[in-house]
């Protein structure tokens, strides 16, 4: 394949994926089993298309590193900030204790302490590829489950580096040379993070504007692909994780307004890139090793789940996680992953392991990723049911009776439950739809009728009744799936009016751009009541503060409105707001002088009623 | 008492030369008022642009915000303006005085400068519960329904409009719906045919009545006139 035969690799590598992945979805068991397997076929144990799948897995890595870049996208700042516990506490607990606990097992065996050490830390290390995948494809990374398996994934992210620095040391104690200038290394590392995040900050946006000024789709794709790029080698360059690099400029970007546009660039990269990833992996597996030593196999990928799975439940019955969310959260992280391999490489090219020994421990972490997929399988099917089962038959299956009301909540937490009360007061018995397991227990044992399922795929809203219904209430918190609910219900179910919550301003025009026309802010109504209130405590009648409020109501609906084509542009939305908010000043202030000269006129006093 | 930004949302306007204010706080619970107003409606689809506007006001301001930009607009351009109501404790439902008090303003409607409705035709479209033999001395209403008008009449002379002679249904809980049916008939019947009605020729001007600028020192509190 090396001499100009591209093409012809390319042929293979997308034959593969079209072919298998689908087959793989066909029968139930998810994309990245398909690619496992067609990395597996054409590999060189099987047909032997590809002889070298080293190279490929280096050039598929990139594709992590845009899946980082993504997840980092789709955390602010200040989530990030709120998850610092997770991540340094539970991250921790995570991957030192699974390595305490899988080093004490292998010296107990006898084993050598360096290699113990090495193949600890190694196999303590989970994927984050598979992990943020299935979550992803699961749409559970806003949940419990989902935050702290991307808490520990990013901790994992940050361990690897003093991981992959001290590697060499423990080589020192067999005479080797270790790597020098450890202090300017770390130096380095910190002065290029802190250039990342000062240069996110105040250079990013300024010319993300500048480059989607020019109006050249293509270059605003190359620009975002470069952005990571950059990010990726200036990381490599220090020696620091490319993946980390590509997080941090997403976090820096979370809170532009060109996130959704940099979401929409990358993602055909990354989905292919992450494909490449997997079907390397797939590759990668050396069959030599495992036809050689099956049994030993076997035995390291069993024991080594089992370890990590014991520390990962008492993890999670400690933090803690809903029950339901339990399984997949200590399949996802017992699993080996890709930092194994980068360990166990750097360790054998420093000679604290043999290079058999690497291949085995490679081969161990490939085949524990090539299970995740089956045992989630199997989860699905025997494990998560036997919990909702255990605490009382059937509770929170999924919805599985088709609905026929004429009403569908999506979405029943403080704001759905409202929707629905009044809807139930006046007698109309809506169909009531929430993905979290443990806020379906609570409400149900209130007497609500609430289902279990996921409100953004459209075969559930199909049993929902959503076809059927006249109006879809779209009331969930996160805002991204509530997008793509609304998106869903408005292209397959066009008879339906969908009435929908915002979270805020720009999810508004996000829903509005779909055609939704019944939306309402979740915080302007009771804010303005608060208003009200304040203004009849400085004096203010009632009635006229009522008045004040619904007129201040009106405006600035009919503003948002009238800002919405220049949505994007946000030196003109900032000019546009002021104007509406001067406007609406200046008219409450002229009414104000008016009825000042008017009582002056007619004799009465002139106090306005905010002095009384 | 006007926003600045135009609102071209639900409450807009299209202008017509009859202009139907309906004002039902229970336009679900109504007969002949619903009939009514659907009659107006269908003649509003079936006639050309810019003849027949009905304005549902309990529809368009349910939270008894009237967009007084809007309204003045739409009376701007009509010509002859319907109030379609049924009749309340002898007078307007809430909404509709309501409507009066904040649209009809001081220097736009009457008063100095309030010359905007000035040659208008105002017409009365109403229901009474009761039957008209009620409306009598030895009857529970006590009055004739004559001796309810004035309010209307003077609201009309006051704002230089004529006050066409209203057209009453009596008795409307007790209808028959045939009696409806032809009462709504009739209705539509009279906006097609407006302006050619053989009482208008005999009714002459509108009165007009000059409010000196001294006479009202506050304006947003209350029409006391």
């Amino acid at each position: 394949m090396e001499h100009g035969t591209w093409l012809t690799s390319l042929l293979v590598y997308l034959g593969a994926a079209v072919l298998a992945v689908p087959v793989a979805r066909f029968l139930g068991l998810g994309s990245i089993i398909g690619y496992l397997g067609a990395g597996i076929l054409i590999g060189p144990w099987v047909f032997g298309f590809v002889t070298d799948p080293q190279d490929i897995l280096r050039f598929a890595e990139f594709g992590v590193v845009l899946m980082l870049f993504l997840v980092g996208l789709e955390l602010e700042p200040q989530r990030l900030w709120a998850l610092r516990k997770p991540i340094f506490g539970w991250g921790n607990v995570q991957l030192f204790g699974s390595a305490a606990l899988l080093a004490a097992a292998a010296l107990a065996l006898g084993i050598d302490w360096r290699l113990a050490v090495v193949a600890a830390i190694g196999l303590a290390m989970s994927s984050t590829a598979i992990g943020l995948g299935v979550l992803a494809e699961r749409n559970m990374l806003a949940t419990t489950s989902g935050e702290n398996i991307l808490s520990v994934s990013l901790l994992q992210d940050v361990a690897a580096i003093p991981i992959l620095a001290l590697i060499p040391f423990l080589a020192i104690a067999h005479g080797h040379e270790g790597a020098g200038g450890g202090w300017l290394g770390a130096a380095k590392a910190i002065g290029t993070i802190a250039a990342i995040i000062l240069g996110g900050r105040l250079l990013l946006r300024p010319m993300l504007r500048w480059i989607a000024m020019s109006e050249t789709p293509e270059i605003f794709t190359a620009a975002s692909l470069l952005l990571v790029v950059a990010t990726a080698a200036l990381m490599n360059v220090v020696g620091l994780s490319m993946a980390l690099g590509a997080f941090l400029a997403g976090v820096l970007l979370a809170e532009s307004e060109y996130r959704r546009e940099l979401e929409t660039d990358i993602e055909p990269f990354k989905g292919l890139l992450l494909g490449l990833f997997f079907i390397a992996v797939g590759m990668s597996i050396d069959f030599a090793v495992v036809r050689q030593q099956p049994g030993p196999i076997a035995g390291v990928v069993v024991a080594f789940l089992a370890v990590k799975a014991l520390a990962l439940w008492a993890m999670a019955r400690a933090m803690p996680i809903p029950r339901l969310e339990r399984p997949v959260f200590i399949i996802l992280l017992a699993q080996g992953g890709e930092f194994g391999f980068v360990v166990f490489q750097a360790a054998a090219q420093a000679g604290v392991i043999a290079a058999p020994v690497s291949s085995f421990l490679v081969a161990a972490v490939a085949i524990s990723m090539l299970l995740t997929p089956l045992l989630l399988f199997a989860a699905d099917r025997w494990w998560i049911p036997f919990l909702a089962g255990s605490k009382r038959r059937g509770d929170v299956e999924e919805l599985r009776e088709p609905q026929h009301e004429p009403v569908v909540i999506a979405g029943f937490g403080r704001y759905g439950q409202i929707v629905g009360r009044m809807l139930y007061a006046n007698g109309v018995k809506p169909t009531v739809l929430d993905h979290d397991a443990e806020a379906i227990e609570a409400l149900r044992k209130f007497g609500w009728r609430v289902h279990y399922g996921d409100a953004t795929r459209l075969d559930l809203m199909r049993t929902a009744g959503a076809d059927k219904a006249r109006v879809v209430v779209v009331a969930i918190d996160d805002l991204q799936q509530s997008v793509e609910c609304a998106k869903m219900v408005r292209e397959n179910f066009p008879n339906v009016t969908v009435v929908a919550r915002a979270r805020n301003v720009q999810h508004y025009y996000e829903l509005y751009e779909l055609g939704v026309t019944l939306i309402e802010r979740e915080t302007l109504d009771s804010a303005l009541m608060t208003a009200r209130s304040t203004l009849e405590l400085l004096g203010w009648q009632p009635h006229q503060a009522r008045n004040l409020a619904l007129r201040f109501r009106r405006h600035n609906v009919a503003q948002l409105a009238a800002i919405a084509p220049h949505r994007k542009d946000e030196a003109r939305l900032i000019a546009a707001a002021k104007q509406g908010r001067q406007q609406l000043e200046e008219l409450f202030a002229i009414e104000r002088q008016q009825s000042t000269e008017r009582q002056a006129r007619a004799g009465w006093s002139a106090d306005p009623p905010s002095t009384t | 008492m006007s926003d600045t930004l135009a609102p071209s949302g639900p409450s807009a306007s299209s202008g017509a030369e009859i202009l139907v204010l309906v004002a039902h706080p229970e336009i679900e619970q109504s007969r002949a008022n619903r009939r009514l107003m659907g009659s107006a409606r269908e003649l509003q689809a079936s006639s050309r642009a810019g003849r027949v506007e009905v304005r549902d006001l309990y529809a368009l301001y349910p939270d008894y915000l009237v967009d007084v930009q809007v309204e003045q607009a739409a009376l701007a351009a009509a010509r002859l303006i319907v109030w379609q109501q049924p009749i309340h404790w002898y007078g307007m439902p809430p909404l509709l005085k309501l409507w009066v008090d904040d649209v009809l303003s001081f220097g736009w409607a009457y008063g100095p400068g309030g010359t905007a409705l000035r040659g208008k035709d105002l017409w009365l479209v109403a229901s009474t519960g009761g039957p008209e033999e009620s409306y009598r001395p030895d009857s529970y209403n006590r009055y004739a329904f004559d001796a309810f008008l004035p309010p209307y009449e003077q609201t009309a002379a006051l704002c230089g409009m004529r006050f066409l002679p209203p057209f009453m249904l009596h008795g409307a809980h007790k209808a028959s719906e045939a009696q409806i049916a032809e009462h709504a008939a009739i209705y539509a019947k009279r906006l097609a045919e407006y302006p050619q009605w053989p009482e208008l020729e005999g009714l002459g001007e509108g009165v007009a009545c000059e409010v000196p600028l001294t006479a009202r020192p506050i304006e947003n509190v209350m029409e006391e006139v």
